[in-house]
């Protein structure tokens, strides 16, 4: 038995699966008027139960093999080095020693590399993948601090970071804008995000605030980021013949291949990329030039290339989050309901990417307010192009909405978790739809009395322990439901009684392939052990990008849409002699390993009895999920209420988080032991954010200062208190599974919960990130 | 990395014999040296290995302790006369870097290591005046959070990185060094690192190939009431960004004698001299622990990021003082 079934028997065990009622089909599409999931119903199956990931023991056991691990014959290794300038040309470029080294096969430069279009830039076209839109080395043209110049390729890494080391590169700087001030004075644009404008008004918000009795009206700064997945980013790339095939480490497999067709020119079915084990990417492991340069050398050289970036190769060449200023001004009435909500401000982009930090999204739609005017506008700076990190707008511009609405609940002297209440919505304020599922209200109630909320002291500074000032603070935190086009799904029945899931999605450590077996066996009556779930590679059915937390939805939905094909299927080849003889597709469902009539469970006939009596090895269907029309019915969103207890030094200012919870609203929770990790993990990464996190980028002249986990702090395990999450568990009846998507909303909230806590310990406001020691002394 | 040829050195001898030779660098754990030969600042012709030389800790006739270069940062750290005559040195050492780290660290080792500048890292973005005498100094005007306020000079504002070296400072360490020819001298560790000055690139008082063989800590009896604090931007595995080596005799009410050094604030640890003197047989009050930290800092210099570090230097040596003290403010 191989490690996987192992462990999946054992999963198996402890969840217990006892299905004794066929599971009815999903509906066909999630419109209005159509039946909920009847998953959401089934409460003894596997769904829910915390199944440990059946990746587990591969990774702990080192046999998974991620995109730099593949063996290949004859390989290469790439180094590449980063241009010093921000921008202007290169005037000099001394190969010759580089070339002269021990083991090297070749230097590539723009003198030599291959012509290649531009990559197409994510949200040009729904299958980009690319960070930016630049000529990969085609001209002597530099467009950032860190841009490659040159990539060498050796026998060895040692060679090839060797052969680097002696490329001698001279530039002919130009006048560059590095500094946000000043670009900002010069030009800004109204920010445009997945096309949607992020300018929006609702009535008179500045006459609202200027008329409001209680007002507050600040500006929130939040600096750069870059993300710190524990695997850098790496590609094992080779050509055979006119075929190129790219181990990745990805999270957008499918767009990835056509993006790199589209550099090449050549047919999408000539690009194959596979990404089954990932270390983490929130965001960040699209298409990059690293690809890129390393299928040009591959191509030059006729040999398989690996580019494993260096973690400075990860912050010169990939993309971090983007800083934001952002004006937050709240007008509230004496009773505490809100007349004017204004948070509008600015992000640092480039013209060469697409990804205006929409730090207004979780303002739209958290709070009923007479007045809106929101705004994200953007100015061009000289810079790597920022992306997409774990909860774009959603983590930064929690940071500045939930922090003035604690000033709010001082200035007004109301609790802040009432206040919040107070300004409950009873449909979407901004986008006037009702919410598909909203229990914010039950997650602040459930997780106040499990932190003890009511023991907080509202007056600042009052609880002391020795140098330690203790305080409270509590945030909103919120990430919307999303389900992007073009999910689908391949179903193979075996004689066996198994079903393998294919899909092109992604497994980044989050728990997707343990979480969708699980739903896959319950859908199916099948045990555990008797579902497969293939993923992570382009030519599997389906375009899922694993980003926007939208994965569970978008697979679950094509699953259904494959069951409903499969089961037709079956019930053509099961024929007049089966128990199923007659039998419609929606009078049947999935139990005990075949189907069943709903409603007389004993007119049941196995999956291997079907295919065995019908003669078949296998079936096999393709399913395409509906389009995402339930998003444009209701306003779908993930909620939580984030609980934090600091203690600051009142000589040092040191700053340590002794408790936290987190309480949440995200629809069916489908695993309860990979969600808790994707909300904890997410609400470490808002500590460090809260706390440490700040990319230096220095404004002289772009270059990004500290490009190590040695400099650039992410929390360490002292940093982080236990942690301790719940969840309402109350299914989205607009969702498949009932379930919303969990991956970034951890993040969420917990800037402003840390900050506001601080506030409470200390009644110091701080309103630029990160909350760092001198802040607060 | 450049090529290099690699020795083990069997004894002190052969060590200064190969460490003498032109481009030679002396290895400990190498948790330094080797990541600045990945990163391509420095470029040794040849490693002599040193770290198999000197690992026992003795203790002294007078009652002091000597301990051999090569000796772990670990094992020192655990050493149980170290963490009873000495307490101060254990907690330096298990404040900085991460156990893996400390595992590997040599005594003689940590001593030399280099600045964590990030700009004397940037081997091709950036101008450094440590890295490349005479090339200029971009952290005067960049980020320079981490860097110094006490002896930094237009040249170089870098920091020493080290704790272990700031309760070495304060425990009147003397540093045993063998040479060209099998010179040995004894040197007062508060005199073996330079501050910046012109010529940053010179760190120490060391002479080519000399090889630090021990470090020797005199008997200090108030040593048995000292302590280390260091404040940071996270609960560990970072830098201090100001530190405090402080061991307090009292006299009843009055200080009889004091020992005070400083981490995170110049390009060598800060032995308090000032403060120091300023203690010495006065009441142990507030205000003097005020005008300790007052003199020490009078002339201090803030740059762009790291003005708080005066204050913050300030408040941690008074709060130090009052623990050891007992007079709490
Ligand atoms: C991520 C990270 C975080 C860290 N955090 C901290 C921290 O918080 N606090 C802290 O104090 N330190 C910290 N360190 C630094 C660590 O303490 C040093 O790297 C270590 O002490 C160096 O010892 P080593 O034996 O490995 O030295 P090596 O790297 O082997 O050598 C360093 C230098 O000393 C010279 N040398 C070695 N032995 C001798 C000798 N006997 N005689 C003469 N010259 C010699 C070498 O030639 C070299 O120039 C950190 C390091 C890293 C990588
Ligand atoms: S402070 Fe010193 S080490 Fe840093 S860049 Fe300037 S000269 Fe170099």
């Amino acid at each position: 038995m191989s490690i996987l079934e192992q462990a999946k028997q054992a999963a198996q065990g402890a969840a217990q699966s006892v299905i004794q009622k066929a599971v009815e089909l999903a509906p066909e599409s999630w419109l209005p008027g159509g039946k909920p999931d009847p998953l959401i119903h089934q409460k003894h199956g596997l769904i829910g139960k915390p199944v440990s990931r059946i990746d587990g023991p591969l990774k702990v056991q080192g046999k998974a093999t991620f995109a730099a691990e593949f063996p290949m014959d004859g390989l290469l290794y790439a180094s590449v080095a980063f241009s010093t300038v921000p921008k202007g040309r290169i005037a000099s470029l001394d190969t010759s020693a580089a070339e002269a080294a021990p083991g090297v096969v070749l230097v590539m430069t723009y003198r030599n590399a291959p012509r290649m279009k531009p990559m197409p830039v994510f949200m040009s076209n729904a299958k980009a993948a690319g960070g930016d839109n630049l000529p990969v080395m085609q001209d002597d043209r530099i467009h950032w601090n860190g841009q490659p110049v040159a990539l060498v390729l050796a026998e060895t890494q040692e060679q090839a970071d060797h052969a680097k080391s002696l490329i001698r590169v001279t530039y002919e700087a130009e006048p560059a804008t590095t500094r946000f001030v000043e670009a900002k004075a010069q030009n800004t644009q109204p920010g445009l995000f997945m096309g949607q404008p992020m300018k929006q008004e609702i009535g008179d918000a500045e006459a609202a605030l200027a008329a409001a009795p209680v007002k507050v009206d600040v500006t929130y700064t939040t600096p750069r980021h870059n993300h710190n997945a524990i695997e850098p980013h790496a590609a094992t790339i080779v050509w055979q013949g006119d075929e190129l095939l790219v181990h990745d480490a990805s999270q957008a497999v499918t767009h990835t291949a056509w993006s790199l067709s589209e550099v090449f020119g050549i047919e999408e079915s000539q690009v194959h990329v596979t990404s089954p084990y990932v270390g983490g990417g929130f965001g960040s492991k699209s298409l990059w030039q690293h690809q890129v340069l390393g299928a040009a050398a591959a191509k030059l050289t006729g040999r398989p290339v690996r580019i494993a970036l260096s973690r400075e190769g990860v912050y010169r060449m990939t993309g971090g989050r983007t800083l934001t200023e952002q004006r937050m001004a709240i007008g509230a009435a004496q009773d505490g309901r809100f007349e004017a909500i204004i948070h509008t401000g600015t992000v640092a982009m480039t013209h060469h990417n697409a990804m205006p930090e929409p730090f207004i999204l979780p303002t739209r739609s958290a709070y009923a307010a007479r007045t809106f005017k929101l705004d994200v506008e953007v100015t061009y700076l000289d810079m790597i192009a920022n992306t997409f990190m774990r909860a774009p707008g959603e983590s930064v511009g929690t940071f500045a909405l939930e922090s003035a609405v604690d000033e709010v609940a001082v200035a007004l002297g109301m609790d802040p978790v009432a206040l919040r209440m107070v300004n409950e919505p009873s449909e979407d304020p901004t986008e006037k739809k009702p919410f598909s599922s909203r229990n914010i209200v039950e997650a602040y109630r459930t997780g106040a009395e499990r932190f003890g909320w009511t023991k907080r002291n509202p007056v600042p500074g009052s609880v002391r322990d020795g140098e330690w000032q203790v305080g409270m603070g509590v945030a909103t935190s919120t990430y919307p439901y999303h389900r992007m086009p073009g999910g689908a799904a391949r179903l193979t029945l075996t004689r066996d009684g198994r079903m393998k899931v294919e899909i092109a999605a992604h497994e980044m450590g989050m728990g997707t392939s343990t979480a969708q077996t699980q739903v896959t066996a319950d859908r199916f009556g099948l045990q555990l052990d008797q579902v497969d779930f293939a993923y992570g590679d382009s030519f599997l059915p389906g375009q899922v990008l694993a980003g926007g937390s939208q994965q569970t939805a978008s697979i679950g939905a094509s699953v259904v849409a494959a069951q409903h094909a499969m089961v037709a299927e079956l019930l053509k080849l099961a024929g007049n002699d089966s128990p199923l003889a007659g039998l419609r597709a929606d009078e049947v469902g999935g139990m005990e390993g075949g189907l069943a009539k709903l409603d007389e469970p004993g007119r049941h006939e196995t999956y291997a009895s079907i295919l065995s009596r019908a003669q078949r090895d296998e079936v096999a269907v393709v399913g395409s999920a509906p389009p995402p029309l339930e998003t444009m019915h209701w306003s779908m969103h993930s909620w939580g209420a984030m609980f934090c207890e600091v203690r600051v030094n009142s000589v040092t200012g040191e700053v340590r988080v002794s408790r936290f919870l987190g309480s949440f609203d995200c629809g069916r929770i489908l695993n309860a032991k990979t969600a808790s990790s994707q909300f904890r993990g997410g609400i470490i990464m808002g500590l460090g954010m809260a706390l440490m996190e700040e990319t230096q980028f220095d404004e002289r002249n772009g270059r990004i200062m500290n490009p190590s986990l040695a400099e650039y702090h992410v929390p360490v395990h002292l940093d982080v208190p236990e942690i301790d999450v719940m969840w309402t568990d109350i299914a989205d009846p607009h969702a498949p599974m009932g379930a919303r998507g969990i991956g970034e909303i951890g993040i969420t909230g917990v800037g402003a919960a840390v900050a506001n806590a601080i506030y409470n310990a200390t009644g110091k406001r701080i309103r630029d990130l990160p909350i760092t020691l001198d802040k607060l002394m | 990395m450049i090529p290099f040829t690699y020795a083990r050195a069997a004894n002190t001898a052969d060590a200064v014999v190969h460490g003498s030779a032109a481009g030679a660098k002396y290895l400990g754990g190498g948790t330094n040296l080797v990541d600045l030969m990945r990163e391509g600042i420095e470029h040794p012709a040849g490693l002599v290995d040193v770290s198999g030389l000197s690992r026992d800790i003795t203790e002294t006739d007078n009652g002091g302790v000597l301990i051999g270069a090569g000796v772990k940062n670990t094992a020192l750290a655990e050493n149980r006369l170290v963490r009873t005559r000495f307490p101060v040195l254990s907690r330096a050492i298990v404040a900085g870097a991460s156990g893996q780290i400390r595992n590997m660290a040599t005594v003689g080792g940590n001593i030399l290591q280099r600045t964590r500048c990030t700009y004397f890292y940037d081997d091709t973005g950036s101008r450094c005046n440590k890295r490349e005498p005479g090339q200029g100094c971009d952290a005067i005007d960049g980020f320079n959070r981490i860097h110094a306020i006490l002896g930094a000079s237009p040249s170089c504002v870098a920091t020493h990185p080290s704790d272990m070296c700031v309760a070495l400072a304060a425990l009147d360490a003397v540093v045993h060094l063998e040479g060209a020819g099998g010179k040995t001298r004894r040197l007062p560790f508060t005199d073996l690192h330079l501050l910046p000055e012109g010529r940053p690139d010179v760190e120490t008082v060391l002479e080519p190939g000399e090889l630090i063989t021990a470090v020797e800590l005199p008997a200090q009896p108030m040593a048995a009431r000292s302590t280390y604090r260091k404040v940071r931007d996270r609960s560990s595995y970072a830098f201090a960004l100001v530190s405090v080596a402080a061991s307090l005799e009292m006299d009843g009410a009055t200080i009889g004698d004091v020992r005070l050094a400083l981490g995170g604030v110049a390009h060598k640890p800060w032995r308090a001299w000032k403060a120091e003197e300023v203690l010495r047989s006065k009441a142990a009050t507030q205000a003097t622990f005020q005008a300790a930290a007052e003199a020490e800092l009078a002339d201090a210099v803030p740059l762009k990021d790291n003005g708080f570090k005066i204050e913050l230097a300030k408040r941690t040596i008074i709060a130090v003082l009052g623990e050891l003290s007992g007079v709490s403010a």
